[in-house]
């Protein structure tokens, strides 16, 4: 558990500074069951450009079901998840073909992983990891692309002179700002993270989360972070939903929902943390 | 004069699922008004719910009666109903906070603490880093310190990086609660100084002072909070 409680220090920049008045992505009535289990029921929520939402809950309160479905990796039995394409058009992810799908994931949107081997390729080079989501929106210049990496490298704090080390060679804490630099190469209006900081050193995770936080500020990100660190949600995000046994049970603006919890299940994660 | 601030039986209490659901009122009927310029001191003993109060003009703290109308980019919100996006754009260009402690990130260095909420007003680095060196100057932090994260500092120091960061951007709320609680008799001076100049650009103020003398320097009016106490029921 990190000691970073940032009420007033949280990210405010983003949200509603270049905001539109029509949401970004829409969830209604999201629900997925397996068999007789209810992973997820009756998600409904709107995120608007900018806006960095954390969902918290302990593991199987169905959050990273919930953030498949979102993400378009998984089809929900009831509901839908609607997206503003950067065209301004609003689609339903349900009514997009597979190719569409994979365009949106590769351009407009970043996975990032908990585990960054999953969203790496650990025996290419740090530079062909970053270079590859360039080429494929269509970039081909081989200097640019390298250019390019490199600065994204310098951006997440990864000495250039390793650019063509392949991650498997890098430290947990490396790979995982390796993996946000691969996502963000390509300016995502929208980026998904499944516990970013997850297997991380407390140290390593400060790091992390000061460097996430001041990327998703500059370049205005919007986001959806699933963790079970509150801390972390107090960090980057703006608001959060709290999620038990595949319902939202809370939702507000994150300082409020972490300093005045009303739910009992939120008052006990609250008082769960360990002080430092 | 229409007022900044205008809050009308504002009331919270706290339910504390953990321990048998017991209810702790902790206050009810809250009323009064800040109009542009003036300086409110909520006075009364300690638990009488005076950062309570502040936690909810905030938004910090959730209502749960009445209202809390904050004039906003010429409209009035109610901090009591508004919507979450709602709240932090009041806080982008309505309300600034000052709380009682420092709540750092760690790795930032204190003059990127302060110049943060400039920056989300869209001011340049350059500028910002400039602005934020003079006030810090002026609050008596020695330069060789800015470059290094507050979590190093001592408590008044870090109060002090605190209140930059809170006097620094020109908004036309400031909440102040406690702010010169740790400071030396210089320090406090160098506070008293900043509200001033913020009455003067119209700054509506409330504030918490234990300090009888900095509070005599700064108030306009009290606001007797013991009046609000919400008797358990």
């Amino acid at each position: 558990m990190l000691d970073v409680t940032a009420n007033s220090t949280a990210p405010g920049a983003g949200a509603g500074a270049a905001a539109s008045d029509e949401p970004l992505l829409v969830a209604a009535n999201l629900g997925k069951s397996y068999g007789r289990l209810a992973a997820c029921r009756d998600v409904s929520f709107e995120l608007y450009s900018g806006e960095v939402l954390a969902i918290v809950g302990e593991s199987g309160s169905g959050k990273s079901t919930l953030l498949q479905i979102l993400s378009g990796q998984l089809t929900p039995n009831t509901g839908s998840v609607s997206y503003r394409m950067r065209d301004g058009v609003t689609r339903d992810l349900a009514t997009m073909d597979e190719a569409e799908r994979r365009f949106l994931f590769r351009t407009d949107w970043g996975f990032v992983h908990q585990d960054p081997a999953m969203g790496l390729r650990m025996a290419v080079s740090a530079g062909a990891n970053v270079g590859e989501r360039l080429m494929a929106v269509g970039h081909n210049h081989y200097g640019k692309i390298r250019d390019t990496a490199t600065s994204w490298l310098e951006r997440v704090e990864i000495s250039p002179e390793r650019i063509d080390d392949a991650p498997r060679t890098y430290s947990g804490g490396m790979r995982q700002r390796l993996q946000i630099a691969r996502n963000l190469v390509t300016e995502p209006r929208l980026v998904f993270m499944d516990e970013p900081t997850g297997g991380l050193d407390v140290s390593v995770q400060a790091r992390l989360l000061d460097m996430m936080r001041t990327l998703v500020s500059e370049l205005g990100l919007s986001a959806i972070v699933v963790t079970h660190d509150l801390a972390v949600a107090r960090l980057l995000s703006h608001r959060v939903m709290v999620m038990q046994g595949g319902r939202v049970i809370e939702t507000g603006l994150t300082d409020q929902v972490l300093d005045d919890p009303r739910e009992p299940y939120t008052q006990l994660l609250v008082s769960s943390i360990l002080p430092a | 004069m229409i007022p900044m601030i205008d809050i009308r039986n504002a009331e919270k209490t706290f339910v504390m699922h953990l321990q048998d659901g017991i209810r702790l009122p902790v206050v009810r009927n809250v009323s009064f008004h800040v109009a542009p310029g003036e300086c409110v001191v909520l006075s009364g003993p300690s638990g009488a719910g005076k950062s309570s109060i502040l936690k909810m003009i905030f938004g910090n703290y959730r209502c749960d009666g009445g209202t809390i109308g904050v004039r906003h980019n010429g409209d009035v919100v109610d901090i009591a109903t508004a919507e979450p996006r709602e709240i932090l754009g009041v806080r982008r260009d309505t309300i600034g906070y000052v709380s009682q402690f420092l709540r750092a990130v760690p790795r930032v260095a204190a003059i990127d603490v302060v110049a943060e909420p400039l920056l989300a007003a869209g001011v340049t680095r350059e500028e910002a880093r400039a602005r934020a060196g003079a006030l810090l100057k002026r609050l008596n932090i020695p330069e060789r310190l800015w470059k290094l994260p507050p979590s190093t500092f001592s408590g008044g120091e870090q109060q002090r990086v605190n209140i930059a960061r809170g006097f620094i951007s020109d908004l036309p709320i400031l909440l102040l609660d406690e702010p010169t609680a740790s400071l030396d008799a210089a320090n406090r001076a160098v506070v008293v100084e900043l509200v001033a100049e913020k009455k003067r650009a119209g700054v509506a103020m409330v504030a918490i002072v234990h300090d009888d003398e900095v509070r005599h320097l700064i108030a306009d009016r009290l606001v007797d909070v013991a009046s609000f106490a919400a008797a358990a029921a």
